[in-house]
């Protein structure tokens, strides 16, 4: 099982015409994903790939029953998707779109608010579920079906951790990119929520990176509520303060978004901490052999330096 | 993007928002003739793209011309080191001369993003004119916070409480308020991440004036004004970096020796990370995008072959998606392009992996193959006889 994608996932592209649209659509559907519509202003009526394509989402929502929308419409016009997709009631939008103003993305996150709409990033991977269905841009390949659930800020940096579980025989419940975005829709507690309630996902594996407050904020969250092994791995514990390390999110200012007070918050909380990211695999390991989550701290590895 | 601090007053001035006179120099006859207009006492300001400048000597209230011009040509020669510019410093190439007001009372007010609400915030204090980090840690009871409804917008009256609670009183406390309102129309229409006035004081006088300004635009928002690009000072940017983001690649430089290609940041940072850890020094930080293509893979490593610094390379590479063999061509283009003989390490994930390596390692080039992350940051210390191993 899984959360939020599965095989009864019936997907709308927004964006489906344009260049990567269309790729990642191609994509999606070889890997199995059920993509039954596509949505690009003005171009309503035409197929691409013999799926086809609306001018707006409601139409799409209309006649195909699509449940999950894919976004791949570019920065300036995606803010307008995201609500577009809110308004006509889809349950999950994930938006790839990297680079949308903040000013943009303010207004779609009150609206959020006070929505039935799930949002997956902007700027993210998206969201899969290893044999089932895959939303986004990751590499299907290297995903395996399994019973570990991955969350995530970062987009590569999940793929390398995706591959070393896969390659110790642990498999994925379903993996979530909620993207590296200062504003974004779903954040690691409402992922790990969600995890937290899915009988088949056995343990959970979060990959941080420096900026914000959202791991401290997770751990808190853990030692709470969680009743499920977790590792993690925050990146960036050799970045020089005060550097945008390409995401805009990953900006340590005044002192705070530190890794190492990433990585004691998530020690103190009882997850244990990856201390390499070449040791991603083998820290959900460890997690899983910890006899219980009351004995997690005194086992809990030593952050290194 | 950051500006200097007198563009971030002209846009605060179009605002309504009341800036001191000054005028920009960029040679020291020029800083001379202009506190010779601002009647002999005035205040001469490097303008560097950080903070933290009066306790690095950029800061000084003058009395006389010949005095003004003297510390600008001081100034010009020097490249100003502070806690924001790190260890290189930042040269200085503009300075600001403004005439010399009479201070009462000292504010901060700031308009920035508020991760954790998605709102923009409103910081104020009545603690202005020092590090205000500093005092949001020692003292937080001492900054006021607002979170924005975008839909309501700031409204007068939630202004006026600010301006209140700052302990402005009568005519002050109304300008306050319509100063708040504008603050946030320009943080909007000019798309700001940050904008900050600091101090924003009252004057002897009874004026409130924004004495030092802060302006950091949204950079996925730059699309949108057409000014922006014009108004960047290429001199307080690394040439590489400027040159990398033509190429839209993510590019910082860093104190070591092993150049860095990477896609995407998270996986760029791990990099880093993992060479740290097996005592290796990266030269820089690399995002070449999560979808790498093979163009922005050559220009990449065309950048860090220029960077004199660089004594070894480690491509990491985790496309999936992407053909492997067409990034190693890529590199092979890009590096027999200058008949490069340093040592390279290319860990590379995707399809094609066989016949992308087996290029590699036909092509003549120093190369070796990394089979993991950890296998490849190893053999990249290794042949440079780096590490702690």
């Amino acid at each position: 099982m899984s959360i939020l994608v599965d095989k009864h996932s019936r997907i709308v592209v927004q964006g489906i015409t344009g260049r990567s649209g269309r790729f990642h659509t191609r994509q999606c559907r070889e890997y199995g994903t059920s993509i039954v519509a596509g949505v690009t202003p003005g171009k309503g009526g035409i197929h691409i790939e013999g799926i086809p394509v609306f001018n707006t989402v409601a139409e799409a929502v209309r006649y195909t029953g699509a449940n999950v929308s894919m976004i791949f419409v570019p920065p300036p016009c995606a803010a307008d998707a995201i609500m577009e997709a809110i308004d006509a009631g889809i349950a999950l939008a994930v938006c790839i779109t990297e680079g949308i103003p903040i000013r943009d993305m303010v207004p779609v996150k009150a609206v959020l608010q006070g929505s039935a709409t799930r949002l997956i990033g902007p700027n993210c991977p998206g969201i899969i579920t290893p044999g089932e269905c895959k939303v986004g841009i990751m590499p299907g390949h290297i995903h395996t079906p399994g019973k570990i659930g991955v969350v995530s800020r970062s987009g590569t940096l999940t793929y390398e951790a995706v591959k070393q579980l896969t390659d110790l025989g642990l498999g994925q419940s379903t993996c979530v990119g909620i993207g590296g975005d200062p504003i974004i829709g779903m954040n690691f507690i409402d992922v790990l929520t969600l995890f937290n309630q899915d009988p088949d996902t056995q343990a959970v594996f979060m990959i941080g990176e420096i900026g914000g407050g959202a791991e401290e904020a997770a751990a808190e969250w853990i030692r709470n509520n969680m009743k499920k092994p977790v590792a993690s791995f925050i990146a960036g514990v050799t970045a020089p303060p005060g550097k945008r390390m390409g995401h805009a999110g990953a900006i340590i200012t005044g002192g705070k978004g530190k890794a190492e007070d990433k990585i004691r918050i998530l020690l103190e909380c009882g997850v244990v901490v990856a201390t390499s990211p070449t040791r991603m695999g083998e820290a959900m390991l460890d997690a899983l052999k910890k006899p219980g989550k009351a004995d997690a701290r005194p086992t809990a590895k030593k952050a290194k330096k | 993007m950051n500006i200097h601090e007198y563009q971030a007053k002209e846009i605060l001035g179009s605002y309504g928002i009341p800036i001191p006179r000054g005028l920009v120099a960029l040679t020291s006859d020029q800083v001379e003739r202009a506190a010779k207009m601002m009647g002999g006492r005035c205040v001469v300001k490097a303008q560097i793209y950080a903070g933290g400048r009066g306790k690095a000597g950029g800061v000084r209230l003058i009395h006389h011309p010949e005095e003004a011009q003297e510390y600008g040509k001081d100034l010009f020669g020097r490249t100003l080191v502070t806690k924001q510019t790190g260890p290189h410093g930042l040269k200085v190439r503009r300075i600001l001369v403004e005439e010399a007001v009479e201070i009462a009372r000292e504010f901060y007010l700031s308009i920035t993003l508020d991760r954790e609400s998605s709102r923009y915030i409103l910081i104020a204090s009545a603690e202005g004119g020092i590090d205000i980090e500093e005092v949001a840690s020692k003292y937080p009871e001492k900054i006021l916070t607002f979170t924005i409804d975008p839909f309501t917008g700031l409204r007068p009256y939630q202004a006026r409480t600010i301006a209140l609670a700052l302990g402005l009183t009568g005519t002050i406390c109304e300008d306050c308020v319509e100063l708040i309102l504008n603050l946030y129309r320009a943080c909007l229409e000019k798309d700001c991440a940050l904008i900050e006035i600091n101090p924003l004081v009252v004057t002897k006088a009874g004026w409130l004036m924004a004495m030092d300004a802060k302006i950091t635009f949204d950079d996925n928002a730059v699309y949108r004004h057409r000014e922006y690009p014009d108004m960047v000072d290429y001199s307080q940017l690394d040439p590489l970096e400027i040159n990398a983001a033509k190429y839209d690649l993510a590019y910082i430089k860093l104190s070591g020796t092993i150049g860095c290609l990477v896609n995407g940041a998270g996986l760029a940072m791990a990099t880093l990370d993992v060479l740290k850890e097996y005592g290796g020094e990266p030269a820089n930080f690399l995002d070449v995008g999560g979808g790498a293509t093979r163009e922005k893979v050559a220009e990449a490593f065309r950048i860090i072959l220029q960077d004199g610094d660089v004594k070894g390379i480690f491509v990491n590479i985790f496309g999936g998606i992407m053909r492997c063999d067409v990034i190693a061509q890529g590199i092979i283009e890009a590096a027999g392009a200058v008949n490069c003989t340093l040592p390279i390490v290319v860990r590379m994930e995707g399809s094609q992996v066989e016949e992308g390596k087996k290029l590699l390692q036909e092509s003549g080039l120093n190369v070796q193959i990394g089979r993991s992350l950890g296998d490849g940051a190893a053999r990249i210390v290794q042949m440079l006889g780096q590490g702690v191993q």
